[in-house]
């Protein structure tokens, strides 16, 4: 048999009936739902006099609209968002789906709680209507994001018709430098080769770099293949993911043999790219997608006009020293424990600058309670940081809690279009460490490493030239004094 | 689903690559979970100044009567939000010209009746601002032969519904679910 990706067995394994030209219906295992979208699929389907085919493998959770200040309930800032989760609450009874509701202590993001309660596996298909459920294909399985339409024949049928997609796959040699994250891993490739660079691709992460990240900033790595524009990222199970999914609620016991479940030496794939991992560096966007991103020691390019005139950056200016309003940790992307600890270490101790609004948003209850059991809560909260429970929160803009108007946000999420976190944002979106020494700061800056490179406290902080753009009150205040982080 | 055969209408062009969902309809225009009310919040930082006034210079203003959109590559990224394509379908456009698309996107648009297209740059710029016909059965913009895959031809030249189409295959589905069981016991909950 010929040698076989490991996209091509998952393919495979999957095939109800062959439809020809390329497209088949493929079983979908499991199905998962958020408020947003998911209650608009169910209440459809209701209206249509359809059912789901299997309740049992289909999932819900409130965590798009959800408020994420403490003592929440029902009741969201978003104008008119509670409808989305009484409705989505009802939607899911009448069809028998087990829903992580508001309260309940599994709540959190899809993409967090999802692999937390082993609901995603190796092996299986899982689909959701939220492009980053690619963010699961860290443990080996086929994920991805879907429309509402999609969702209800995914729920109908136990089925979807696509397009077989290509394979690429993306090859991580070497070892990280210290400081370098996986955020930074996907950050460079989509630097490298365009946000539309994955298109119409299954994109398998492989290479020594990929191998040695653990289960969460594999999570991290995957999350961001739809800023690709892949169809879904893709790392083959190993100890490392066995390990993690031992003993989880909806994981087999004991787990099955996996082992084949990797691309056959010798598979060829549709596209290949190499990056040397050695060679990353700490990055952070620039512009308005986050194929704008660059080095944190690097300078702004020269890119569309409009994007610098959104953005407020001048083309040549070093993106080291712009000073921020406003600082975020949370999302799909980054807001798990080893995230939080990250950011918790460069926070002890120090504060954040004057004037930064700063919030923390751990990405379950499940992440929440274990920072909390550590103490990460305090250490963030003494550093001025906003505590919440979990949910998307401020990823993106609902219509009600947001940041100022025109503010500059440096943000731990995956997403830095035009008003994707308010009217006139800016978002600069980096790794956590990078978020908090920013917030620390109170400008865009990397940790200290332990050769001290990059450091704030070690090197003349450059003199940006701020462009200004009406609306940024920011940018119309002198630049902060450099704090030691 | 309403069926897609021909259609002849101006092309309003959106200069731009990666035009994101969040452009096409933010998270703040979804007010409902239904899927009609929307177009009103079609392209919003774009279409509006200041007090919702719509801005003359944006296309879709120009060109109210544009019922095809061009853009650049990599259109439609970002989020899932099927809302996109509702609010564009009630607007009124019933194709989407691009260099490349993203993969949700697109299949969002098959699923609601309107017609991605892939046309290589130099053709775009070619039909922009004029009235053009577009042939699905003969996979033509203009004169310009595009490439599109035999499911999605079939289900849009037919307005065919999805989930019907499949659940006339249920008894294959059974016949997979019952190999399966036994292959991996584990999935089934």
């Amino acid at each position: 048999m010929a040698e076989r990706t490991l996209f091509d067995k998952l393919w495979d394994a999957h095939v109800v009936a062959d439809l020809g030209d390329g497209n088949a219906l493929i079983a979908v295992d499991r199905v998962f739902l958020h408020e947003r979208t998911g209650a608009s699929a169910l209440k459809s389907m209701a209206a249509a006099g359809r059912t789901v085919a299997d309740p049992a493998r289909v999932f819900a959770v409130m965590d798009h609209i959800v408020d994420t200040r403490p003592g929440r309930g029902d009741a969201t800032t978003m104008p008119g968002g509670s409808a989305f989760i009484t409705e989505t609450r009802a939607a899911c009874h009448a069809a028998g789906i087990t829903l992580f509701d508001v309260d309940d202590p599994d709540q959190g993001i899809t993409h967090v709680i999802s692999p937390e309660l082993g609901i995603v596996l190796p092996g299986v298909t899982l689909v959701a209507p939220d492009s980053h459920t690619c963010t699961q294909g860290a443990f080996g399985a086929f994920a991805w994001g879907i429309g509402s339409s999609e969702a209800e024949h995914a729920m109908a049928t136990g089925t979807l018709r696509m397009a077989r997609p290509k394979t690429m796959r993306v090859t991580f040699d070497g070892q990280l430098r210290p400081g370098v994250t996986a955020k930074d891993m996907i950050l460079t490739l989509l630097a490298r080769h365009g946000a539309g660079g994955g298109s119409g691709h299954v994109v398998e992460f492989a290479g020594d770099a990929v191998t040695a990240l653990d289960i969460e900033a594999r999570q991290t790595l995957c999350n961001m293949a739809t800023e690709f524009a892949a169809v879904s990222g893709i790392i083959a199970p190993d100890a490392v993911t066995l390990t993690y999914l031992e003993g989880r609620r909806y994981a087999p016991n004991p787990l099955p043999d996996w082992s084949d479940l990797k691309s056959d030496e010798g598979a060829v794939f549709d596209a290949e790219i190499v990056i040397d991992a050695g060679a990353i560096r700490p990055m952070v966007s620039w512009g308005t997608s986050p194929e704008h991103s660059i080095g944190i020691d690097g300078f702004v390019p020269q890119g569309p006009g409009r994007v610098h005139d959104y953005i407020g950056l001048a083309a040549r200016m070093p993106i080291a020293g712009v000073p921020i309003d406003a600082a975020f940790i949370g999302s799909c992307t980054n807001a798990r424990l080893s995230d939080l600890r990250r950011a918790a270490a460069i926070l002890d101790g120090r504060h954040v600058a004057p004037g930064v609004k700063a919030l923390v948003v751990p990405g379950s209850r499940a992440v929440k309670r274990a920072a909390e059991a550590e103490g990460l809560d305090v250490i963030f909260t003494r550093a001025g940081f906003e505590w919440r429970d979990s949910g998307c929160s401020l990823c993106f803009y609902a219509g009600g809690e947001g940041f100022a108007p025109g503010s500059r946000v440096i943000s731990s999420t995956n997403r830095n279009f035009e008003g994707r976190q308010g009217p006139g944002i800016r978002t600069h979106i980096a790794s956590p460490e990078v978020v908090a020494a920013s917030a620390v700061a109170g400008f865009v800056t990397q940790p200290s490493s332990p050769s001290g490179e990059g450091d704030a406290k070690h090197r003349e902080r450059p003199e940006p030239t701020v462009q200004a753009s009406p609306g940024s009150a920011a940018l119309r205040r002198p630049l902060r004094e450099a704090k030691r982080v | 689903m309403p069926p897609f055969t021909t259609l002849t209408a101006r092309v309003a062009l959106l200069a731009r690559d990666n035009v994101d969902t969040d452009a096409i309809i933010p998270s703040r225009e979804m007010k409902t979970t239904g899927r009609t009310g929307l177009a009103e919040g079609l392209f919003a930082p774009w279409r509006y100044v200041e007090g919702r006034v719509p801005d003359p210079a944006f296309v879709l203003n120009a060109m109210p009567d544009a019922r095809i959109l061009a853009s650049g590559e990599n259109f439609g990224c970002g989020s899932s939000r099927e809302h996109a394509v509702w609010a564009l379908a009630e607007w009124g456009i019933r194709a989407v010209i691009a260099e490349t698309f993203a993969p949700i996107f697109r299949n969002n648009c098959i699923r609601n009746g309107v017609l991605p297209v892939v046309l290589a740059k130099e053709a775009i710029a070619d039909i922009v601002g004029r009235e053009v016909t577009i042939d699905l059965p003969m996979q033509t913009v203009a004169g310009y032969r595009f490439e599109i895959d035999a499911e999605a031809k079939t289900m849009l030249v037919e307005g065919l519904d999805a989930i019907d189409l499949t659940l006339k295959r249920s008894a294959a589905i059974a016949a997979f679910h019952r190999r399966d069981r036994i292959a991996r016991p584990w999935v089934y909950l």
